[in-house]
């Protein structure tokens, strides 16, 4: 499983803070597990759409490249505003 | 004596600025104490804001801002680095973030405090809602914050 969390706008949009995600033979990048979550309905392709939000993988903002397999952390937020 | 130490808090109450200052402006051989300190403002692009509501990701948050305090350690000679972020809700006027920088020479302590908090707003997950006369919203990012920690990156 790949567990999954929203922050801020995104989690509050959504309606939940996290979510564990089968992992399949296509969910080989983050984007691909962006794509995989914003196709389950309008709402989620329309919120994990947005085209500032970032994703962070085992903790550690990436880019949409990075490769994503089982037992790890991915996490789909707005850019920051804290300080 | 020089003590190299890198303090990371993330935390709902709030800080005692004297306190955080007497913690890092201990050793006589520091000439130069900076400190920075962000509080709950009354306004945000022209609308009335009475309280804000700080979220983070716990676990990547203090990661981040240990990897914050370590690279301005290698860019400047610095003894005490101190970074406070609080979370959850305050109220205006409140404080919100604090960073305390202490350094031989007082040119590397005042660069080192902007580079925090330049890289803190850019790079570290806490988001900001504000609450206000027109409802609660989520703030946004700004440009001139991505421009202000770009202007660290070093060629």
């Amino acid at each position: 499983m790949i567990n999954v969390l929203f922050f801020a706008q995104v989690r509050e949009l959504l309606g939940q803070s996290a979510l564990a995600v089968e992992a399949s033979e296509s969910t080989v990048t983050a984007e691909d597990l962006r794509a995989q979550l914003a196709a389950k309905d309008d709402k989620w392709g329309k919120v994990l759409a947005a085209d500032k939000l970032l994703v962070a993988v085992n903790q550690t903002i990436s880019s949409w490249d990075t490769p994503v397999e089982d037992g790890d952390e991915v996490a789909f937020f707005p850019p920051v505003t804290g300080g | 004596m020089a003590t190299e130490l890198n303090a990371v808090r993330v935390q709902t109450e709030d800080f005692s600025v004297p306190s955080e200052y007497a913690l890092i402006a201990g050793d006589n051989s520091d000439g130069a104490v900076v400190t920075f300190v962000g509080k709950v403002r009354d306004f945000n692009d022209g609308s009335v804001v009475t309280d804000l509501t700080l979220e983070h990701y716990p676990g990547m948050t203090e990661a981040v801002l240990n990897q914050i305090a370590v690279e301005a350690r290698e860019r400047w000679p610095l003894n005490n680095v101190t970074i406070i972020h609080r979370v959850g809700t305050m109220a205006l006027g409140e404080q919100i973030v604090f960073i305390g920088v202490t350094s031989a020479h007082r040119k590397a302590a005042f660069a080192a405090c902007e580079f925090l908090i330049d890289f803190l707003k850019t790079k570290a997950p806490f988001w900001k809602l504000e609450a206000g006369d027109k409802g609660a919203n989520w703030v946004e990012a700004k440009d001139a914050d991505e421009q202000a920690a770009k202007m660290w990156v070093k060629e």
